[in-house]
């Protein structure tokens, strides 16, 4: 037996954000262009889930390409090269190559010196699932520089004459970048909170698996998603709202310590059932990008960041709490310093 | 064992915090959705914060049936008889 010893990974460190960046699609698509297909109403999408306008992404605007550029954007926000990133997450659910990653090819379009790449599947929790994997790669040596990036084109997962889901779902990209922080103190990312339900794995899913898709009698089709929405409602509203609750804890903080809440903007009601019942004080700011970004699944708490400091609601060291939950069921939380 | 009136009660309070109706209105006659004009995202709210305030399970495919806040005290009353 050879005796030996591994060399272990360097001291834990702290890791925190160090840039943000989003990309979203130039088509906008409006609830009176969704319901010349659905029996709907401008005024229904309106009260039932806060959307006025969505962004659906054109075939040049692919999942590769927006990943690119909001990534771009990040590094940019951040001050770090590509040469210095050491790992890319990818997570999304409407890139669909089954290999190679989309990472992969990110990576190298962003001009990385081969850095780790690979992607990953957790629905609307991806960007906080990312981010924790990310957050542990820097603490433990593993990566000095990790771009994670949540990316979709759910519009071509939808189906556009379903009620349920045809005027939720959009399309586009947002990254952050994760490095080292200088010391504990400087620590920008908590605890994840985070788990998975697969009891309820039909209350979101793809509809079928590609190959049923494909042989499917009437011709091939696409597996679109489905949804049942109501009991979806009231998971994401209670359910999450006691898991965002656990993320304070684990941070050591408490809803009067917060400056913003960026919950996954999956629908409006839920972001204010949330709201509620986390007893939010009325000076936190509330993410509402969905109203004119739809439900962009993993993109959308780094895109909601994005402009919620373009518009001043948030500013460089605020503390936010971000809450991601969809189809599995998955979910994971967590405290961040914004950068 | 709290009171049919008590119950009401507690039931306006929670209406009132989470649609902004006055509590005042929220009376045994009224029907949800067409006096008090409670969509079904807010009926699920209600459901939620009912259940937690007065101890009791209301299952899904029972909501369907609370059409007035008689109804609903109703319910709460056997249930947590
Ligand atoms: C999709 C959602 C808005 C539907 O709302 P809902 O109130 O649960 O809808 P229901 O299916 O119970 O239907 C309620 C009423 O609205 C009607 N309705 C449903 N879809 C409609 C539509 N697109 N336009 C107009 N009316 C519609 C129904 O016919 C029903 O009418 P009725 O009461 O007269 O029979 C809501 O359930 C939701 O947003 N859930 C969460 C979804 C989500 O965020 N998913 C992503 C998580 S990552």
């Amino acid at each position: 037996m050879s005796k030996v010893t591994i060399q272990a990974a360097r001291e834990p460190r702290s890791s925190r954000i160090l840039g943000i960046g989003g990309y979203r699609p130039s088509r906008v698509v409006t609830n009176a262009e969704i319901i010349e297909h659905i029996d709907s109403s401008d005024e229904w999408i309106r009260t039932r889930s806060g959307i006025e306008s969505r962004r659906w992404a054109s075939d040049e605007e692919t999942v590769v390409s927006m990943s690119l550029a909001a990534a771009q954007k990040a590094l940019a926000d951040a001050g770090v090269q590509p040469e210095q990133v050491d790992c890319v997450i990818v997570s999304t659910v409407t890139h669909l190559y089954q290999t190679p990653s989309a990472a992969a090819e990110i990576a190298h379009k962003l001009g990385t010196n081969k850095a780790a790449a690979f992607d990953i599947s957790a629905a609307c929790a991806g960007f906080c699932y990312g981010l924790s994997l990310a957050s542990d790669m820097v603490r433990a040596g593993t990566a000095g520089h990790v771009v994670v990036i949540g990316v979709e084109r759910l519009s071509d997962l939808t189906d556009k004459t379903d009620r349920s889901t045809a005027f939720l779902f959009a399309d586009g990209a947002g990254a952050a970048v994760v490095g080292p922080a200088a010391g504990p103190a400087e620590a920008g990312i908590g605890p994840v909170v985070w788990g998975s339900d697969g009891e309820h794995l039909d209350l979101i899913k793809q509809r079928e698996d590609w190959r049923d898709a494909l042989r499917n009698e009437i011709g091939p089709t696409m597996p679109h998603l489905v949804m049942q929405g109501n009991p979806v409602f009231r998971w994401a509203s209670y359910e999450m709202a006691k898991v965002a609750q656990e993320a304070l804890t684990a941070a050591g903080v408490t809803v009067d310590d917060l400056d913003v809440f960026v919950p996954h903007q999956a629908n409006m009601r839920i972001t204010d059932a949330m709201a509620r019942t986390l007893k939010l004080p009325e000076r936190v700011a509330i993410a509402r990008d969905i109203a004119t970004q739809g439900n962009t699944s993993a993109a959308s708490i780094p895109l909601a960041i994005e402009r919620m400091l373009e518009t001043g609601e948030a500013q460089s060291g605020d503390l936010a709490l971000i809450i991601g939950f969809g189809a599995g069921l998955v979910y994971a939380g967590q405290v961040i310093r914004i950068p | 064992m709290a009171s049919t009136e008590e119950i009401r009660e507690g039931l306006a309070e929670i209406v009132n915090e989470i649609t902004g109706v006055p509590a005042e209105d929220v009376q045994l006659d009224k029907s949800f959705t067409d006096d008090l004009d409670i969509d079904s995202l807010s009926m699920v709210e209600v459901v939620v914060a009912a259940e937690e305030k007065f101890g009791v399970k209301i299952p899904d495919e029972e909501v369907k049936n609370l059409a007035t806040v008689g109804d609903a005290v109703t319910f709460i009353e056997k249930a947590g008889s």
